[in-house]
C-alpha cells in the first residue's frame, strides 16, 4: 500500500492543530470550525479507504486466504539512541488498527460536526477545535503504533489534550480541578506503564509489536527464570504495562478521574471519554494479547479488575443525579465488560475458541463507542435544552425534543442488550465467553448487564418521562426544544449506526489470530440475559415512568447504601485522605522546609560568599598602570618560581 | 635564493595586496572618492575570505629555511580569524563614517588589515624570529588602534596603558626566549624541542614562565590581564570587539602551537600545572570582577577575561582533539562576542549610552537588538542549543580527553562552577532588557544597513553552529 493515505491521516489533524492553534484567533469562528470539521472529514474518508482497502482488497500484504496479516506500511527510525536502540514512528494495519481507523474518525467527524452548533459562541471556539484535532492526531497515532514505545508517546500526547480539552472552561475551578486531576491520575498509572515498558524490552530486546507478539514463545524464553516477588518477571511487565491501561481505562481504583472529566465540554465527553481515549487500555491489553495470553496470572488480574470495576460502577450509576455522570459511570462499567472479556479468553480455556472473549472485546469496543458516543450527545442536547445537568431539571421531554428523544431510546436499548439493538450481539458474545470461562463470571457479569439496563432506564425515564415541570415559568415562556441540524444530524447517524451495527459479522474482519471466527449466537445465553434485561426495564419503568413516592421509599428503606452509592463508596474521600493527610502533610512539609532552608540557604550564602569574594579583590583593578606592571611581573615570577621549587 | 617559495605565503600575500589597494585608494583618492575606501576594503576582505577557503585543501608546506609553515589546520584558523575580522569591518562601516572618525577611516581599516598579517605570521612562523616580527606587527598597529579617538580622553588613557603594558610584556617574552636560546641554541622550534631535551631545571622554568606570561598578556590570562578593563573601556567599540575575538583568537592559537611543539616534551612537568593555576585564576577572577561591572564594555572585558580561561582548557589537556576544541571555541566566541559588541556599538552610535542601566527595558523599544543581545549572552553562557553550549562542551572533553587524570576533573569542576556564576551575570544583561522597567528606554531607533548585516551574521552563526554538526566535524577532519 501506498505511504501517502497513512501520512496523511496523521499529518492533516497535526496540521490543523498547528494551523488553527497558531492563526486561528485571526479567524472567525465559523471559518475555524469549518476548516477543522472538513480536515477531519479527509481524515474520515481516507481512513475509510485505508480500513477498507485492508480488509476488502484482498492484497497479499494484507490477506492470506483467509487469513488476515499484519501489515507494516512505514515504519520510520526517529531517534537513534544506539545502534541497537531506536525510537521508530511507523503506521501498523492490522484487524484491531483497521477498525480502530472506522471508530475514531466516525466518533470525531460527529463530534467535530455536533461541537458547531454545541460550543457555539462559546470563548475559545478556535482553540476548541484545535484541541480535537490535537486529539484526533494523537488517538490514531496511538492505535497504529508498530512499537510500544511510540504508543508510549501517543498515549501521552491522548492524555495532554484529554487534559487540555477538561480544562477547556479554564475559568472553572471545578474544571480546572477535574483536568489537573486527570492528568494526575493517569499520568501515575503511566509511572506503571513506563516501567512495564522497560522491563519487557529489557528482558525481549525489542521494542517493535510484531516480533514480540508473533512470536510468543520467544517472549517466554527470553524471560527465562527471571521472578521478582514470588511472581515472574513476564507477569510484573504485563501487569504494569495494564496498570497504564487501567489508568487510561478508569479501572478500580484508578477511576475516580473520569466521573470529574465531565467538567469537560460535552462533546468531548462523548469523544475523548466515551468512545476512544477510554478504551486505549482495552486497546493496549488487545496488542499486546499474544503475551498476556502466556502468563494466566496477568489475565486473571485483568479480569478481577474488570469484574469489580463493572460492577460497583454499576452500583454508583444507579444512585447519581447527573446524568452526564451516570454516563461516565456506565462507560466506566461497559469498558469493564471490554477489560473481562479479554480476561477470560485464556489460552487454557479448551471448551469454546480462545478467540471468543478477545473477538468480543473488540466487538463490545466498537458498537459501545457508537452507542455511548451517541447517548453523551443525546445528554448534550438535552443539556442545552433545559441548562443542568440534573434529572431533577428535566422530565416529560419527550413531548418537547423527539429527536433527542427517540435517539436517546435507540442508545438506551443498545446498551441494554435489546435484540437487535448492537449491544445486543455483543454484550451476548461477551457473556457467552465469561460463561466459557466459569459460571462464575457469567452469572456476575449478567448481573451487571441487568444493573446496566435498569440505571440506563431509570435515567430515561427520569428524563423523558416522570413529572412534567413548567419549563416556560422556569425559563422565562422559553420552551426546551429539539437541536439545530448540526446536533441532530449526528445523533440520527448514530442511532442509525446502533441499530444496524450488530449485524455486521465482526467474526470475519477482527479475531485475535487473523483467522475467520464464526459468531454463534448462543440463544440460551442470548435468550436469559435480554429477558433479564426486559424485567430490569419494567422494573425501571414501574418506578420511574410516573412521579410517585416508590423510589423515595425503596431509597429510604436503604437509605445508608443509597447514600454510599451516590458518594461513589467515598474513593474520593480515601485519596483525599492519602493525599493530604499522609502525603502532603506527612511527606511534602517536611521536604518543602529542608529545601526552603537548608538547600536554598546553601545556595544563598554561596551567593553570598561570592559577592564578598568580588569586593574583597576589587582593589586589584587599581586603575594605575605601575601597579599592573608590578603584578604582572610578580606573576611571572612566581609562576616560575613555584615550578621551580615544586618539580625540581 | 629559490622565489617560487613565496608561493607557500599565498594568503598573506593576498592580505598584503588588499591592505596595499586599501592604502592606495585611501592615499590618492580626492575628498570624494574616500568615501567609498570603506567599502573597498569590505569587499576585498570578503574576497581575501573566500580565497582563504579555496586554499583549504593545499598540502602543508615549509618555506624561509623552515621559519613559516603552512598546513589545512593554518588554513582554517587563519579563515576563522578573516571571517571575524570581516564581520568586524562591515560593523565598523557606520562608526567610520561618523563625523569625527571620517577624516582618518582609511587608517582604521589599514591597520586593522596590517594587524591581522601580523597574526597570520605569528600563527605560521616555527622560528622565534619570526614569531616576534609578527607579534610585533600586530601589536603597535593596535596600541593606534586604541588610541583611535583621539578627541576622548578614555581613548588616550587606554592606549597609552596598552602601549606600557605591551612593551614590558614583549621584554619579558624576549628575557624568556633569550633563556630559551642560551639553553638550546637555536630559534627553530623543532630545533628547541630537541636541544632543550633533559634540560630542566630554574632556568628553564623561569624561561617558560616568562613566555608564558609574555602570552598571557595578549591572551588577558590573570594575572596578565589588568590592562584589558581599561584598554576595551577605553577603546573605539569596535577596536575593543577587534582586540577581544582576533588578537585573543590568533594568541591563543599560536600558544598552543608553541607549547605543544616547542615545550611539549615538559608538558607533565611544568606548563601543565602552571596553565591549570593560570586557568582557576582567569575564569575565576574574571568572573567576580565580571559581576560588579555596570559599563557594557568594561562588562565584555571581564567576559572576555574569563572566556580565554575556558579556552586555555583546550590546551591544557595536550591532545589533539584540543586543537579542533580551540579552533571551535574560537569560531563561536567570534559570533557570540561579535553579537554583543555589534548590539552594543549600534546603541553607541546611536544614543551614545553603554551602561548595562541605559538598556532596562530596551525590549519594548528595539526588540530585534534585544534579542540579538540575548542569543550573544546564551551563547556565552553556554545554553543549548546554542553554539556556546558546543563550544564549551568540546573543550570540556578535550581536556579530559583520554586522562584518568583526578586534577583535571577537578579543574573542569572549577570551570562548571564558574560557568554558573557566569550565567548570573549573563542574565542580568537579559534581565536588564526584557524585565527592568525604565522611565526612559532607549528610544526606537533603526539601526544602520551595515549594523543589521553584522549582527544578522553573527545570529546565525550562533543558532547554526549550534544545531548544524557539520562545521566541528569539518574542523575535526582537519586537524586529523
Amino acid at each position: 500500500m501506498d505511504i501517502t493515505i497513512p501520512i496523511l491521516i496523521l499529518a492533516i489533524p497535526l496540521f490543523m492543530f498547528i494551523f488553527l492553534g497558531l492563526v486561528g484567533v485571526k479567524m472567525s469562528h465559523k471559518l475555524a470550525g469549518t476548516l477543522g470539521t472538513l480536515g477531519m472529514g479527509t481524515v474520515l474518508i481516507l481512513s475509510y479507504y485505508t480500513a477498507f482497502t485492508y480488509y476488502f482488497s484482498g492484497n497479499p500484504a494484507f490477506i492470506d486466504g483467509t487469513n488476515r496479516l499484519q501489515a507494516v506500511i512505514f515504519d520510520q527510525t526517529w531517534l537513534q539512541f544506539t545502534p541497537s536502540l531506536a525510537i521508530k514512528l511507523g503506521f501498523l494495519l492490522d484487524p484491531i488498527s483497521a477498525m480502530m481507523l472506522i471508530v475514531i474518525p466516525t466518533i470525531s467527524f460527529m463530534v467535530h460536526v455536533y461541537s458547531l452548533g454545541y460550543m457555539h459562541g462559546e470563548k475559545g471556539f478556535q482553540r476548541y477545535y484545535a484541541f480535537l484535532s490535537l486529539f484526533s492526531f494523537s488517538m490514531l497515532g496511538l492505535v497504529v503504533a508498530t512499537n510500544i514505545f511510540q504508543m508510549y508517546i501517543f498515549w501521552e500526547l491522548v492524555g495532554a489534550s484529554s487534559f487540555l480539552l477538561i480544562g477547556f472552561f479554564y475559568t472553572l475551578p471545578s474544571a480546572v480541578s477535574a483536568c489537573k486531576k486527570a492528568f494526575i491520575v493517569t499520568r501515575f498509572a503511566d509511572l506503571g506503564f513506563l516501567i512495564g515498558i522497560l522491563v519487557l524490552s529489557f528482558y525481549t530486546r525489542e521494542l517493535d509489536f510484531l516480533p514480540m507478539t508473533q512470536n510468543p514463545a520467544g517472549v517466554l524464553a527470553s524471560f527465562e527464570g527471571a521472578s521478582f516477588l514470588g511472581a515472574s518477571a513476564l507477569t510484573w511487565a504485563l501487569v504494569l504495562i495494564f496498570t497504564g491501561g487501567m489508568g487510561k481505562s478508569a479501572m478500580l481504583p484508578l477511576h475516580i478521574w473520569l466521573p470529574d472529566a465531565m467538567e469537560g465540554p460535552t462533546p468531548v465527553s462523548a469523544l475523548i471519554h466515551a468512545a476512544t481515549m477510554v478504551v486505549a487500555g482495552v486497546y493496549l491489553v488487545a496488542r499486546l494479547f499474544p503475551l498476556y495470553m502466556l502468563e494466566d496470572a496477568a489475565l486473571m488480574f485483568i479480569t478481577v479488575v474488570g469484574a469489580a470495576t463493572a460492577f460497583y460502577a454499576a452500583m454508583v450509576a444507579c444512585a447519581q443525579i447527573d446524568i452526564k455522570r451516570i454516563l461516565a459511570f456506565s462507560t466506566i462499567s461497559q469498558i469493564a465488560f471490554m477489560m473481562v472479556s479479554l480476561g477470560v479468553a485464556s489460552r487454557n480455556n479448551v471448551a469454546i475458541h480462545e478467540g471468543l472473549g478477545y473477538m468480543a472485546s473488540m466487538f463490545h469496543l466498537f458498537t459501545h463507542a457508537m452507542f455511548k458516543a451517541l447517548l453523551f450527545l443525546g445528554a448534550g442536547a438535552l443539556i442545552h435544552a433545559v441548562h443542568s445537568n440534573n434529572y431533577t431539571a428535566m422530565g416529560g421531554l419527550r413531548k418537547y425534543m423527539p429527536v433527542t428523544h427517540i435517539t436517546f431510546l435507540i442508545g438506551c436499548l443498545a446498551i441494554a442488550g435489546i435484540f437487535p439493538f448492537a449491544g445486543f450481539w455483543s454484550k451476548d458474545e461477551i457473556l457467552a465467553a465469561c460463561f466459557a470461562n466459569g459460571t462464575f463470571w457469567g452469572i456476575w457479569m449478567m448481573m451487571v448487564a441487568a444493573m446496566t439496563a435498569f440505571y440506563m432506564f431509570r435515567m430515561y425515564f427520569l428524563v423523558f418521562w416522570w413529572d412534567n415541570p413548567d419549563y416556560e415559568k422556569e425559563h422565562h415562556g422559553h420552551r426546551p426544544h429539539d437541536p439545530g441540524l448540526a446536533m441532530s444530524l449526528p445523533l440520527v447517524f448514530l442511532a442509525l449506526v446502533s441499530t444496524v451495527a450488530g449485524f455486521i459479522h465482526f467474526g470475519e474482519f477482527v479475531t485475535f489470530d487473523g483467522h475467520e471466527y464464526q459468531i454463534h449466537i448462543n440463544w440460551a445465553i442470548a435468550g436469559l440475559s435480554m429477558g433479564i434485561a426486559v424485567v430490569s426495564i419494567i422494573f425501571a419503568g414501574w418506578l420511574y415512568a410516573k412521579k410517585n413516592d416508590r423510589p423515595k421509599r425503596m431509597a429510604d428503606s436503604c437509605r445508608w447504601l443509597w447514600t454510599a452509592a451516590h458518594r461513589r463508596f467515598y474513593w474520593d474521600e480515601i485519596y483525599l485522605f492519602i493525599t493530604r493527610r499522609i502525603i502532603f502533610d506527612g511527606i511534602c512539609k517536611p521536604i518543602a522546609w529542608f529545601d526552603r532552608h537548608i538547600i536554598d540557604g546553601t545556595m544563598d550564602g554561596l551567593a553570598f560568599i561570592t559577592n564578598k569574594a568580588s569586593v574583597a579583590i576589587k582593589g586589584f583593578q587599581s586603575g594605575k598602570v605601575q601597579m599592573y606592571i608590578w603584578w604582572y611581573l610578580m606573576g611571572a615570577v612566581v609562576l616560575g618560581l613555584i615550578v621551580a621549587v615544586c618539580v625540581l | 635564493m629559490d622565489y617560487s617559495q613565496f608561493l607557500a605565503l599565498k594568503q598573506e600575500i593576498g592580505l598584503l595586496i588588499v591592505f596595499l589597494l586599501v592604502f592606495l585608494t585611501d592615499t590618492f583618492a580626492d575628498k570624494k572618492s574616500a568615501k567609498a575606501v570603506p567599502y573597498i576594503a569590505c569587499i576585498f576582505m570578503l574576497a581575501q575570505t573566500a580565497y582563504g577557503f579555496f586554499l583549504s585543501h593545499a598540502p602543508a608546506t615549509e618555506a624561509f629555511a623552515g621559519m613559516y609553515a603552512t598546513s589545512p589546520v593554518l588554513v582554517a584558523i587563519k579563515n576563522i580569524l578573516n571571517v571575524g575580522t570581516l564581520i568586524v569591518l562591515i560593523q565598523s562601516l557606520k562608526w567610520t563614517n561618523s563625523e569625527f572618525v571620517a577624516v582618518r577611516r582609511g587608517e582604521f581599516y589599514e591597520l586593522t588589515l596590517l594587524t591581522l598579517l601580523g597574526m597570520y605570521l605569528m600563527i605560521s612562523s616555527r622560528h622565534f624570529l619570526m614569531f616576534i616580527i609578527g607579534l610585533e606587527t600586530a601589536s603597535l598597529p593596535l596600541c593606534a588602534l586604541v588610541a583611535f579617538d583621539k578627541h576622548r580622553y578614555e581613548s588616550h588613557e587606554a592606549a597609552i596603558k596598552y602601549v606600557l603594558t605591551a612593551v614590558f610584556s614583549s621584554a619579558i617574552l624576549l628575557m624568556g626566549l633569550s633563556f630559551v636560546y642560551g639553553l638550546a641554541g637555536t630559534l627553530y622550534y623543532d630545533g628547541i624541542a630537541i636541544g632543550l631535551m633533559g634540560q630542566m631545571g630554574v632556568m628553564l622554568a623561569v624561561a617558560l614562565a616568562f613566555v608564558i606570561a609574555g602570552f598571557g598578556f595578549k591572551i588577558s590570562l590573570v594575572p596578565f590581564h589588568l590592562w584589558t578593563a581599561d584598554v576595551y573601556q577605553g577603546a573605539p567599540t569596535s577596536v575593543t570587539s577587534y582586540l577581544s575575538v582576533i588578537s585573543k583568537g590568533s594568541a591563543a592559537f599560536a600558544f598552543l602551537v608553541v607549547l605543544t611543539q616547542v615545550f611539549g616534551a615538559f608538558y607533565a612537568d611544568a606548563w601543565e600545572w602552571m596553565l591549570y593555576a593560570l586557568i582557576v585564576l582567569t575564569i575565576t577572577v574574571g568572573n567576580l570582577f565580571a559581576i560588579r561591572q555596570t559599563n557594557m564594555k568594561r562588562f565584555l572585558a571581564f567576559s572576555s577575561i574569563s572566556q580565554a580561561g575556558y579556552i586555555m582548557l583546550a590546551i591544557v589537556g595536550d591532545n589533539a582533539m584540543g586543537i579542533s576544541a580551540l579552533m571551535f571555541y574560537t569560531l563561536v566566541y567570534i559570533f557570540s562576542n561579535l553579537a554583543a559588541f555589534g548590539v552594543i556599538g549600534a546603541i553607541e552610535n546611536a544614543t551614545g549610552k553603554v551602561d548595562m542601566t541605559d538598556y532596562n527595558g530596551l525590549y519594548k523599544t528595539n526588540p530585534r537588538l534585544s534579542f540579538t543581545m540575548m542569543l550573544a549572552m546564551f551563547s556565552l553562557a553556554g545554553i543549548p542549543p546554542f553554539a556556546g553550549f558546543f563550544s564549551k562542551f568540546f573543550v570540556f572533553t578535550s581536556t579530559l580527553n583520554g586522562t584518568d587524570s583526578a586534577a583535571l576533573y577537578v579543574l573542569v569542576l572549577i570551570a562548571l562552577i564558574n560557568t554558573i556564576i557566569s550565567l548570573y551575570y549573563y542574565l542580568l544583561v537579559v534581565k536588564a532588557m526584557f524585565i527592568n522597567d525604565s522611565e526612559q528606554p532607549i528610544a526606537t531607533f533603526r539601526s544602520a544597513c551595515s549594523e543589521r548585516l553584522g549582527m544578522w551574521v553573527c545570529v546565525a552563526g550562533i543558532i547554526g553552529l549550534g544545531i548544524v554538526s557539520y562545521f566541528y566535524d569539518y574542523l575535526l577532519t582537519v586537524v586529523g
